[in-house]
């Protein structure tokens, strides 16, 4: 009647999942403890990565609006070191290039700005005073806070407007013509004040008036000191190849080319060193996480010898054990993932609100921070996984 | 099953492999080393057959805990043969070891060791855990268990909400679930009043009159006098085995 010899001791997967859960609904305030030192280096990680990534779709968005088809094309200086001046035609021998659809420029006059006529003549507050053309604001995407943009009208009288800090640091927010400033000695009066212009933030600290005017009253040689040039997308590398030579056929070496859209993406690139620096320090908040997990794990191996000892009675073999308490652990630690994940987003949303971001965190980061959890939590319970399981089932059940 | 079969005396030389033998042990020592090693069994042969119902009795250090762990195959025998169910326990690893526990045998401990917060029901589904059984089918098997022992409209009750007569009828339900050849039940009414520890009794002598077979460790006189064999033990070795209450 000795039957044959039984089939072996079997824990379905599902199982150790039920087994580990009831384990960590023993002692709730525990595992919540353990699990959050997980989370804090989760959030952590997912947060630096979600700030990170809106604040590069923020760039995206904004390069998006201006469009990184702008070249900025600078006098540049001699071979002697001096400051270089463009040719008074170049402007309109860069509109004959085949995929230029747009180009403006400033000249720079040899003139300073004051709030008044009563204020010391090196108080220039570092302001530039600029000839702009008409369509200069439609070529830089620049867009008037308040007031009016110097049209054709506009340009052959003593108006001025002010590029967003230069407005700040006269401290002029008026522009119904009730204010002027006193402009190489002339009266200008202030009628627009601009946004920030990301692409030309050199325009932010300048005032600008119009092209005839600045000839007519200033002494202004026409010269162009900078020019801005859009061009079909896909033609922007050829124009820029061609550009030197065209705005300055005699000295073309003097001439520097720039495209601002790529500073902005740069100055987005420049903070990744800062980002693996923080990611770097969410990744030991996770490690002293784990410590935490496997310092729990280890004290719930020694007070539940009895329950290891039930478990071999009722069959469990070594392995099931260390099953148990290895899923248990990874438990435990994909707890603290998900809460840290969930905070970690959180944070993310909140402080691409206050700053007008768009919210964006990428999937990848996500996956990494499950499979970071799974790992820390494997590691972490290995150890007491493999203690519970060495335990010799009548020490376990003498242990109480 | 031959049902309440009374063997009178311990069978030194039986046959290998006795079918209507569930335990048999052959001359076995367990010496647990230290200074100096104590020698808790001393040469033990015992035969127990399908059906039986038995206490084995004895103080507390005269091996007869020793004796329960190799009974169960939670420890193994230094010298000697030990069978368990036909099965010779000496040439089995981890594995099958554990294959035998999980099918063959039942165990039922003083402290009952039931899982706090957890229902009646599922304490003794999970004494099925380790067969592979789907939960569906280890909570039908408890119900019925729990049926067996008087506690079917305690399912939903967990623990701390009964007794401990409830709660060791629960360990018993648990340890029955498999429908194991062998139970073994270690000073089941040690931490019980002696009501309960009656009720308890009660219900071994139900299983045993049910066909299963039960060996009973206590340290009782009482409890080892009211089963129909008992084998008494002292100092590692069997000094008695006898019949019982008449």
């Amino acid at each position: 009647m000795s039957g044959p010899e039984p089939a072996p001791s079997r824990l379905r997967p599902r199982d150790v999942v039920r087994v580990g859960v009831t384990g960590l609904r023993a002692r709730p305030a525990r595992a919540v403890l353990s699990a959050l030192g997980i989370a804090v280096g989760i959030a952590a990680m997912v947060a630096v990565v979600g700030i990170s990534a809106s604040s590069r779709a923020q760039v995206d968005e904004q390069l998006d609006a201006l469009g990184t088809n702008l070249l900025t094309v600078a006098a540049g200086q001699t071979i002697g070191g001096e400051d270089a001046a463009l040719p008074a035609g170049s402007v309109d021998m860069v509109a004959r290039l085949g995929p230029v659809t747009a180009v403006s420029a400033v000249g720079e006059v040899d003139a300073s700005v004051y709030r008044n006529d009563e204020i010391d003549a090196t108080q220039t507050n570092g302001l530039a005073v600029l000839a702009a053309g008409t369509d200069l604001l439609d070529t830089v995407s620049g867009v008037v806070d308040n007031g009016r943009w110097l049209d054709d009208a506009l340009g052959a009288y003593p108006a001025v407007v002010l590029g967003a800090n230069a407005a700040e640091r006269m401290g002029i927010d008026e522009v119904d013509g009730s204010v002027a400033v006193w402009l190489g000695g002339e009266w200008f009066t202030v009628a627009g004040i601009l946004d920030p212009v990301p692409l030309a933030p050199e325009l932010d600290s300048s005032v600008l008036i119009g092209w005839p005017v600045a000839e007519a009253l200033l002494g202004f040689d026409g010269a162009p000191t900078t020019i801005y040039e859009r061009s079909a997308e896909s033609q922007v590398d050829a124009v820029r190849a061609v550009l030197p030579a065209t705005v300055n056929p005699e000295n073309p070496e003097e001439v520097t080319v720039s495209r601002p859209s790529d500073a902005l993406a740069a100055r987005a690139a420049t903070d990744e060193t800062l980002t693996t620096l923080l990611l770097a320090l969410g990744g030991v908040a996770l490690l002293v996480g784990g410590i935490g997990v496997a310092n729990t794990m280890v004290i719930a191996v020694l007070e539940r010898r009895s329950e290891i000892g039930l478990r071999r009675a009722l069959g469990a073999t070594r392995a099931h054990v260390r099953r148990q308490f290895l899923g248990e652990s990874v438990l435990l630690a994909a707890l603290g993932g998900v809460g840290g994940a969930v905070l970690g987003g959180a944070v993310t949303a909140a402080f691409a609100a206050s700053r007008g971001w768009p919210p964006a965190l990428p999937s990848w980061v996500l996956a990494g921070a499950a499979g970071a959890t799974i790992v820390v939590g494997a590691l972490a319970g290995a150890y007491p996984a493999a203690r519970a399981a060495r335990m010799p089932p009548t020490a376990a059940l003498s242990a109480v | 099953m031959n049902a309440d079969t009374l063997t009178m005396t311990s069978s030194p030389g039986a046959d290998a492999g006795d079918a209507s033998a569930v335990v048999e042990l052959e001359n076995v020592t367990r010496v647990y080393p230290g200074r100096p090693p104590v020698r808790a069994l001393r040469g033990v042969s015992l035969r127990i057959r399908r059906g039986e119902l038995i206490g084995i009795v004895g103080p507390s250090g005269s091996g007869k805990s020793t004796l329960l762990n190799i009974l169960g195959t939670l420890d193994r025998a230094d010298t000697g043969t030990v069978r368990i169910d036909g099965h010779d326990v000496g040439a089995m690893n981890d594995r099958r070891l554990s294959a035998l526990r999980a099918h063959r045998i039942g165990f039922v401990f003083q402290q009952f060791f039931l899982t706090p917060g957890v229902s009646a029901l599922d304490n003794v589904a999970d004494g099925l855990l380790y067969t592979g059984t789907p939960l569906a089918g280890r909570r039908r098997r408890a119900r019925a268990t729990l049926e067996r022992v008087g506690l079917g409209d305690r399912t939903h009750h967990r623990p701390h909400e009964l007794s401990g007569g409830q709660r060791q009828r629960v360990a018993v339900a648990r340890a029955l679930a498999g429908a194991p050849s062998l139970l073994l039940a270690d000073e089941p009414t040690g931490a019980l009043d002696s009501a309960s520890g009656a009720g308890v009794l009660a219900l071994l002598h139900g299983l045993h009159a049910g066909g299963t077979t039960v060996v009973v460790i206590t340290h009782d006189h009482e409890v080892a006098g009211s089963l129909p064999r008992r084998v008494d033990i002292r100092d590692g070795s069997i000094e008695s085995d006898r019949a019982g209450r008449p």
